[in-house]
């Protein structure tokens, strides 16, 4: 463990300057006096922030391109954990910081749009969704039971404020209070879950603990805590507690069931930019965190005596963990699935596809190779393009018609053909149908399942497949509203420009993405290939010699 | 690359384009309207006619040349006859082969062989034929044309794919314009209609693609069967499928880990075949198919029973028979009792039925019953039969619906006890029904003869490696026949003979320029291959014989 270091500061210049951007949308809300203005003011404010911090991260995201393309190999690339280990610096966290700031930009231009805001609030608004951006860097690059707690902590707090963000709507006050006691309850548990970890270990250093459990797969040798050395047989199943209260935390976050309570209320209530963005943000870092907490405990790099495998090294030692996260992934796309059938408020339906989604990608944590791994990240940054093209959609009809149910949809395919279109785009695309880009991400996870093989991964890759023919059902419902039912009035929506604008930039790369997705699949792929061997404190543990296999 | 190379890519890709151009005119069309320019309803017809009728032209190109007149030869580009045209038993022709997605070993591979060769033209012409029918939709007419072009990619490309996953992307591409082309042209409960055939069928490729997915992963490099991309860089896996049934058949899968506890092969032509036979549609998965056919208008009923039942005949044969050969030994018997059941148990519910195009959406299902049990029986004879039953199939079947659609967009029914009396007054009409009926029901100088004959000769001689009572179900499917004679003679009786139904008096009697122009091209090739089906045998017979004897000569699972 390394002492702070002025140096670390260089590699944390994209938080630093979203941070200061966060001090400045505050300073700026107070220098705007007309609204309008500092609406767009603010926007352009927000978006400059993010773009000088995108312009802080692409150059880390190079190396990964250069990578991909063979240019250059990772083993020149510096990999730092720095602040004493506390945050890593890599290029799978590269990947994510990307993926948020680009997620954030859209929800700032949806936000711009919309009419749920009012434009008093615009200044806090921006200020509290970067700020889980922040959260959200933090989530991506934690190495530290504690900064993963501060990175869910940062985002969930903010996020509650922001789901009762619509002034004098009894439904967002509700979703807030929702939010925030099953928030509460969930980061209680994981604060506990972490408080076994250090008990266990000694230490909430994800690189310290997968060093004991390493030697404890391996060699059979527990660790020892100020000179206690724990019980043999209690061990075990203390570990595993302790990995299902952290889970609990990070559930929560990525809305799996049983955690999932909260989601479709908070949903519907939330202001819709806002849901758009906590449907695919927080949840994609919330998988990022999962990543980081599972791949750096169990995945076993082919350092310190343990031969590199794929899936949890744990296996070995009887911890069911991928039977665990196996079941509560079939369980949470069924569940997600059959609760969408009967909804007529369309956010609501997303938040029950979302619910099923956070299942799909969860499967790739059962196998947890370098494939199932590379699958969710690409099917994150898919499904960031389709969910949130989804709820954009929503959020113009909601802005005309009042309402965002079912039957406010009907006949927008006469009303506004352009959204109408896209939303299907949209929906097919979370359906998994070729050729849109959703297809490739679920194939690519189901490819992942598959690949591993085995009883119980090919009842899960079924459960799976099952699900995306159920999902056709009420996904196709709302393209039914807007195409197949007769509209209400024949007149025209005239939806903002934006929304037209938006949808379109959105579907673009859906369909482009499901014809010709290498580039951005094998940019992916390069960075985990670092992720896998990564040198964690590695000087601090010399490897040891004989090589056993598990 | 040879002009040749890109014939298949045109076919696809043609209606695509012209599905783009439809979007592009129709965007800009409020700029016309501004100007004082209307764009009319006719306009979208004949653009898309224009479009569906290249892959027409193009499908001409795969025959032989040698037969174009001299003062054509003087008209068109060298190439067009310069190039060879299909030849019967070569393999796969016509292809274009490159390296799409190189991280999966996926490769945009088209080419066609003799199993793929008659519906790829087929298709073309069905195509062509419906896109004329689909003159009388007045209903958002830019609309149906952009769909139904995407729907034409969607079938030529599933016909012509020889990469697994390119098959199963094109597979797929077919449902979302089924299901709209259903859903808003359909008739009153077509949203039920369409969302059950997007439902059934999206079931059924989901375990397809599981299949597709454990093919994938369990095929590797076997002594004198390298797994090289096109570009010549070595592979671990492939989703060629013409290297997948080298490997199938060289004993790859048979031997590869049980799944779920079942045999793989066994297993894997299991999802497969519930995928296809979803689609044929085989007994009992065939339900979503009258509803389909019934509310679907009728270009789109012309579409699914010409060419999307024949898609899954096709999987079949290019999927289970080429790549498991074992397993399809060991699943024959109960293909064919399943096409026994569609045979016969189809022909009585058509008996029932009081609807005229539920009769003829179950009379498919009954048709289609044969290429299940000539396929299941794999002797030369039964195969051929089958694969020409698809053709034959796809002839007769799209002009019973038109024949449908003629007397519904007079009478706005279909009831059939409803008329009474028809031939005195549309004589026309009632012979080509005749006709159509009789060519449907087999009788001898008629397309549907050939293919029925075949299927129950060849399978009357079933190997008993396949099957111990292949004559049984012979002779039980044989009852058909005449069940088949009854319904349509019965039918013919209720609708043209008897009392004329006063209530029509006002009909319109006289067919029109357009309902001709579908319905006796179709009638001729109903008269001409089933007097004289030796060119449809020449181009499939190398290629069926082999499937046969590779099947033949695998041990059974």
């Amino acid at each position: 463990m390394s002492a702070f270091q002025v140096v670390d500061l260089t590699r944390f210049v994209p938080e630093l300057l979203l941070g200061g951007c966060i001090l400045f949308l505050f300073i700026g809300d107070l220098l705007v006096r007309d609204e309008r203005k500092k609406r767009i003011f603010l926007t352009a404010l927000a978006l400059a922030g993010l773009a000088s911090a995108a312009a802080a991260v692409i150059p880390t995201f190079w190396g990964n391109v250069q990578a991909a393309l063979g240019i250059e190999s990772y083993a020149t690339q510096d990999i730092v954990a720095a602040f004493s280990g506390q945050v890593a610096f890599d290029p799978v966290a590269t990947v994510f910081k990307i993926l948020f700031l680009v997620i954030t930009g859209v929800a700032i231009f949806t936000s711009l749009l919309s009419d749920e805001l009012p434009d008093r609030h615009m200044g806090e608004y921006y200020a509290l969704l970067l700020s889980i951006t922040f959260g959200m860097f933090l989530m991506a690059s934690a190495n530290d039971m504690l900064m993963i707690y501060l990175g869910v902590e940062l985002v969930s707090i903010v996020s509650y404020a922001m789901a009762g963000y619509r002034p004098r709507d009894k439904r967002s006050s509700e979703a807030a209070l929702k939010y925030v006691i099953y928030g509460g309850a969930a980061s209680g548990v994981m604060l506990f879950g972490i408080s076994l970890l250090y008990g266990l270990f000694g230490s909430t250093e994800l690189t310290t603990m997968h060093h004991a459990i390493v030697s404890w797969a391996s060699r059979g040798e527990l660790p020892v805590v100020d000179g206690v050395i724990a019980t043999a047989k209690l061990f075990p199943l203390t570990v595993l507690l302790a990995i299902v209260f952290v889970f609990v935390g990070i559930g929560y976050k990525i809305a799996v069931v049983p955690f999932h309570m909260w989601s479709p209320d908070v949903y519907e209530g939330a202001p819709t930019p806002f849901t758009g963005f906590l449907s695919v943000g927080p949840k994609a870092a919330g998988f990022a965190l999962l990543m980081r907490f599972f791949v750096g405990l169990f995945v076993a790099d082919g350092q310190n005596g343990y031969a590199a495998t794929d899936g949890f090294m744990a296996m070995a030692i009887d911890l069911p963990l991928p039977a665990m996260i196996g079941i509560i992934a079939a369980a949470t796309m069924t569940v997600g699935n059959l609760a969408a059938i009967p909804q007529t408020n369309v956010k609501r339906l997303l938040a029950y596809s979302s619910i099923a989604h956070a299942g799909y990608l969860l499967m790739g944590f059962v196998v947890l190779s370098v494939s199932s791994l590379h699958a969710v990240i690409f099917y994150l940054c898919i499904y960031f393009l389709m969910n949130m093209g989804a709820f954009a959609v929503c959020q113009a009809v909601r802005d005309r018609t009042g309402g965002e149910l079912l039957h406010d949809f009907r006949g927008l395919g006469k009303r506004e053909p352009i959204l109408a279109v896209a939303m299907v785009i949209f929906l097919l695309s979370l359906t998994g149908l070729p050729p849109l880009a959703g297809f490739v991400g679920k194939f690519y996870i189901f490819a992942a399942v598959i690949e591993r093989g085995g009883y119980w991964y090919w009842t899960l890759a079924l459960i799976g497949v099952l699900n995306s023919a159920v999902s056709l059902f009420y996904y196709m419902r709302v393209a039914r509203a807007m195409f197949l039912t007769e509209p209400l009035t024949d007149e025209p929506l005239r939806a903002k420009r934006g929304y037209l604008a938006l949808s379109t930039v959105l579907v673009v790369p859906v369909v482009v993405l499901g014809l010709y997705w290498a580039p951005v699949s094998e940019s992916i792929r390069g960075s985990l290939a670092f992720f896998r061997s990564q040198p964690m404190s590695a000087a601090a543990h010399p490897s040891v010699v004989d090589v056993r296999e598990p | 690359m040879a002009p040749n190379d890109y014939l298949l890519t045109l076919m696809v890709f043609v209606p695509t384009l012209g599905a783009l151009s439809i979007l592009l005119i129709k965007a800009i069309q409020p700029f016309l309207k501004r100007s004082g320019r209307e764009i009319p309803v006719t306009f979208w017809r004949w653009l898309a006619l224009g479009f569906s009728a290249v892959p027409l032209l193009l499908s001409v190109l795969v025959l032989q040349r040698d037969w174009i007149p001299g003062w054509v030869v003087a008209l068109v580009p060298e190439w067009v006859v310069a190039e060879p045209g299909f030849v019967p038993g070569a393999g796969a022709q016509f292809v274009h082969h490159f390296v799409w997605i190189r991280e999966f070993n996926i490769e945009y591979f088209m080419g066609i062989d003799g199993i793929s060769v008659t519906m790829v033209i087929l298709t073309a012409l069905i195509s062509f034929i419906s896109c004329l029918a689909a003159f009388g939709i007045t209903n958002k007419p830019a609309g149906f044309f952009v769909l139904f072009l995407l729907l034409e990619t969607g079938m030529m490309g599933t016909f012509c794919a020889l990469d697994m996953f390119l098959f199963y992307v094109f597979w797929e591409v077919m449902l979302l314009p089924m299901y709209f082309l259903i859903g808003i042209w359909g008739g009153p409960r077509k949203e039920y209609a369409a969302i059950k055939f997007f439902l059934y069928t999206m079931a059924g490729s989901v375990l397809m693609l599981l299949a597709v997915i454990a093919l994938y992963y369990t095929s590797r490099p076997m002594p004198g069967i390298a797994l090289a991309l096109v570009d010549g860089t070595a592979a671990e896996h492939t989703f060629n499928l013409l290297r997948l049934a080298e490997l199938g058949q060289a004993g790859l899968f048979a031997g590869a880990d049980p799944i779920l506890g079942v045999a793989f092969t066994k297993i894997v032509f299991i999802g497969l075949f519930i995928g296809f036979a979803i689609k044929v549609p085989m007994f009992p998965f065939h339900t979503w198919l009258p509803d389909a056919h019934v509310e679907a208008p009728t270009p789109i009923s012309v579409i699914l029973a010409g060419v999307l039942l024949k898609l899954g005949i096709y999987g079949m044969l290019r999927f289970n028979w080429s790549i498991l050969p074992d397993a399809t030994k060991w699943a024959a018997m109960g293909v064919a009792v399943f096409g026994a059941i569609n045979i016969v148990y189809a022909a009585f519910v058509c008996m029932a039925q009081k609807d005229l195009k539920k009769l003829i959406a179950y009379s498919s299902v009954s048709h289609m019953g044969f290429c299940l049990l000539g396929m299941a029986a794999c002797t030369p004879q039964a195969m051929t039969g089958a694969v020409f039953q698809m053709w034959g199939h796809g002839i007769v079947a799209p002009m019973l619906f038109l024949i449908v659609g003629v007397i519904y967009d007079r009478a706005h029914t279909r009831d059939i006890e409803g008329f009474g009396g028809l031939a005195d007054r549309m004589p026309e009409y009632a012979g080509l029904t005749g006709f159509a009926f009789f060519a449907s029901l087999g009788l001898p100088g008629l397309i549907g003869f050939i293919g029925e004959a075949m299927v129950f000769l060849g399978a009357w001689g079933a190997p008993t490696t396949m099957g111990t009572c292949f004559r049984t179900l012979v002779m039980v499917s044989a009852t058909s026949v005449v069940i088949t004679a009854a319904y349509y003679l019965w039918t013919m009786q209720r609708m043209f003979l008897g009392k004329f139904n006063e209530k029509w008096k006002d009909l319109n009697f006289t067919l029109t320029l357009r309902e001709r122009l579908t319905l006796y091209p179709l009638a001729v090739f109903a008269l001409f291959f089933g007097l004289f089906p030796l060119p449809i045998f020449e181009l499939i017979n190398p290629a069926v014989h082999l499937l046969v004897r590779i099947v033949v000569g695998t041990p059974s699972a």
